[in-house]
């Protein structure tokens, strides 16, 4: 229990020392309680909501996270056309599906380049990153914006994919390919990122079911849930894939399910842009004048998991009550499982596993003494004890 | 199970505490429950047929203050609101964090934001409030008057 | 002929001193690889990761440079993206003070600039330039790392 003078050192990742979000209480090198605060990144988004428009709410649900940009508008867009109870045409359906299977791939990707930071592979971190922007350049090309795409409306989606733009998206895809290929390859062959990660972190399926997790997270433990294939929307049920799990609910199975999946967005683009080939042009909306009083519950699979939208309307033009859940309310939670009775050098990348939206992960752990409460290591220094573990596994494999 | 099993089952387990069922689309159902009996339905979906808590949502209108627990059957995509409705002067109910862990956190952001009391709750505090509001500040609560 | 050379080197000598005490000593060195310090409010990150896309390969800010630091106390420059809210006031306000004078302070997207589409939400405590002088804003919504990098560059030539 002794007591480390804290020496802020920045990396390429410049993390802040406050406000610590998750407290990690440590007895010598094992953690032995996790206590977190929230509330840094309150903005009173549901409130919003009730004064805006439907058509506006789009805008600001796609600003509750950047990562999971198009997410938040697409569960928005289920929950609405249950209420309005109508059908989008197909040709907004594999629009939808391609621009929520591109941003699986580039936040999978946004995913492995930190989780390869944290382990002491900064190379990894720069190739990944390198690779994402192949995909926004994508995004750019469809709507405008490498980020917050605003492609979603009730009825269908904002703007169409002309055939023009086709080859484009399939030849990126076969690069992506190539370049997942080698990051998959890099990761899973490595016996070092193995010593760093089979074993660590691990949720059983109990834990799961006990915290009802859900993403890669939850698929990683064994437990088979996928809301694009269990509850069809969009084009998921028109086209040909598989929802890809794991057993050993650790840290590399994580890795490895968000890896895998990857190649099924591919797969799901791939066929995506082959059946806009075979459609008219232009019918990307179904208009819907007037939204009739009623409630509806939409969900979409994110790249972390089950993002959920309640919506109450009144028959009038904005929300009555807009609840919006995240998947990391819930998966941020089985931290207490996964990281007590880990090492320190382990907690950050049992942390980083579960992928706490990215705001979360920039103000992430801080060390504390377990029984005087004294503060030990700082965020910066938590990451460095990661790196340097692998660099002693590194040496002596 | 189907939707019509899922009424049929819940309805014998718990008659007249089920005041009522409302299909809403294909895959949706709203089953209003009588408060008092929100645990045992709770842990009757949970631990007896093993379906996923999403999340609970609060709000606040003229009838009172009414909480949908959201529970989703993956195997068929079917989702299950359980509706309760609390009355406006004292807004009270039974924590289902007292054995269902998901519950925890957004039963104390409900009581932040609406000023619902979630009795025997085993890990009472603030969770989003502190410096942004004060106590006894209820932020999404509507005026009627 | 070493005396031109003599005479040469010293007027370079002297040349250099004038330029420094014209410029100004302080001002002088500030001009080199600026270090940033990076502090994000209540966001939704797509700013956070544009600022660390400036260091990816493509952008590479770090040929210029410029760097990100871990503490304010290391950094020539604050930048501030997210809208803040009640909770985070406080901390923006320490984390200015402990940075050592002069600094320059960019507010970075547009919730950074004026609060953006949080605005009107019952948590925010006022865009940045209520809390702390801003020096240079840039605008968008994220602002793309060009933008960034354009934007850190017009600070650079009013320095």
């Amino acid at each position: 229990m002794s007591e480390q003078k804290i020496i802020p050192i920045g990396p390429y990742h410049p993390l802040q020392e406050e406000p610590e979000l998750f407290k990690l209480y440590c007895e010598g090198e094992i953690v032995r309680d996790i206590k977190w605060e929230t509330g840094y990144n309150h903005r009173g988004i549901e409130k919003l909501s009730e004064s805006k428009s439907f058509d506006q709410s789009f805008f600001l649900v796609e600003r509750i996270c950047g990562i999971c940009s198009t997410s938040h508008p697409f569960a928005f867009a289920n929950a609405m056309e249950e209420i309005a109870e109508v059908d989008i045409p197909d040709r907004a359906k594999y629009i939808r599906s391609i621009v929520g299977e591109l941003e699986r791939i580039h936040s999978h990707l946004l995913w492995v380049g930190l989780a390869g930071h944290f382990l002491g592979y900064d190379t990894v971190f720069m190739w990944a990153w390198k690779y994402r922007e192949p995909v926004l350049d994508l995004f750019e090309m469809i709507s405008g914006n490498r980020n917050s795409y605003a492609m979603f409306k009730i009825g269908g989606v904002r703007r169409d994919i002309q055939s023009d733009k086709l080859p484009k998206i399939r030849g990126t895809m076969k690069f992506l390919k190539k370049k997942t290929d080698l990051l998959t390859g890099a990761v899973m062959d490595d016996p070092v990122i193995h010593a760093r990660t089979k074993g660590v972190g691990i949720l059983t399926r109990e834990d799961i079911l006990e915290y009802a997790a859900v993403g890669p997270t939850a698929r990683a433990s064994g437990v088979d849930i996928d809301v694009r294939r269990d509850d069809p929307h969009a084009a998921y049920g028109m086209v040909d894939w598989k929802v890809i799990t794991s057993t050993e609910g650790d840290v590399f199975a994580k890795a490895k399910v968000r890896l895998l999946e990857m190649f099924e967005s591919i797969k799901i683009i791939e066929q995506c842009c082959d059946g806009l080939e075979k459609l008219k042009e232009g019918d990307i909306e179904t208009v819907v004048k007037n939204v009739p009083a009623g409630m509806g519950t939409g969900h979409y699979e994110a790249p972390r998991g089950e993002v959920f939208h309640f919506v109450k309307t009144i028959g009038t033009n904005s929300p009555a009550r807009h609840k919006i859940r995240a998947p990391s309310y819930v998966n941020i939670a089985t931290f207490k499982k996964a990281c007590v009775g880990q090492t320190i050098s382990d907690a950050t990348i049992s942390l980083a596993a579960v992928d706490p939206c990215y705001c979360c992960t920039e103000r992430m752990a801080v060390a504390y003494d377990y029984g005087s409460g004294k503060k030990i290591l700082s965020a910066s220094e938590l990451i460095k004890q990661s790196q340097k573990r692998t660099d002693y596994i590194k040496r002596n494999i | 199970m189907t939707r019509a099993e899922f009424i049929e089952k819940i309805k014998s387990e718990f008659a007249e505490h089920i005041l009522g069922t409302d299909y809403l689309r294909a895959n949706r159902v709203t089953v209003n429950v009588n408060p008092g009996f929100i645990l045992d339905i709770a842990k009757f979906l949970h631990q007896k047929i093993r379906f996923r808590f999403i999340i609970a949502s609060a709000y606040h209108t003229k009838a009172g203050f009414e909480i949908l627990y959201h529970f989703s059957d993956d195997s068929n995509g079917n989702i299950y609101n359980i509706h309760v409705l609390l009355p406006h002067e004292k807004p009270e109910i039974q924590s289902l964090a007292q054995f269902l862990v998901a519950a925890d956190w957004i039963e104390r952001e409900m009581h932040e934001l609406f000023g619902i009391t979630f009795l025997n709750h085993p890990n009472p505090g603030k969770l989003i409030s502190e410096g942004n509001w004060a106590e006894g500040v209820y932020p999404y609560r509507k005026d009627f008057n | 002929m070493d005396e031109c050379i003599g005479s040469n080197r010293h007027c370079a000598e002297l040349f250099w001193i004038l330029k420094i005490v014209a410029v100004g000593f302080k001002d002088f060195c500030f001009k080199k690889s600026l270090w940033l310090f990076h502090y994000g409010g209540a966001s939704c990150n797509n700013c956070d990761i544009e600022i660390l896309d400036c260091l990816t390969p493509r952008y590479d800010v770090e040929r210029f440079g410029m760097k990100l630091v871990g503490s304010p106390r290391h950094a020539d420059v604050l930048l501030v993206n997210g809208s803040i809210n009640q909770r985070d006031k406080d901390r923006l306000l320490e984390v200015y003070d402990q940075m050592s004078k002069p600094v320059k302070v960019v507010a970075i997207g547009a919730c950074g600039c004026t609060g953006g589409i949080f605005a009107e939400g019952n948590t925010f405590a006022g865009p940045v330039d209520k809390l702390i002088p801003v020096d240079a804003y840039i605008p968008g919504c994220p602002p793309k790392p060009e933008a960034i990098i354009a934007g850190i560059v017009k600070l650079i030539e009013t320095m």
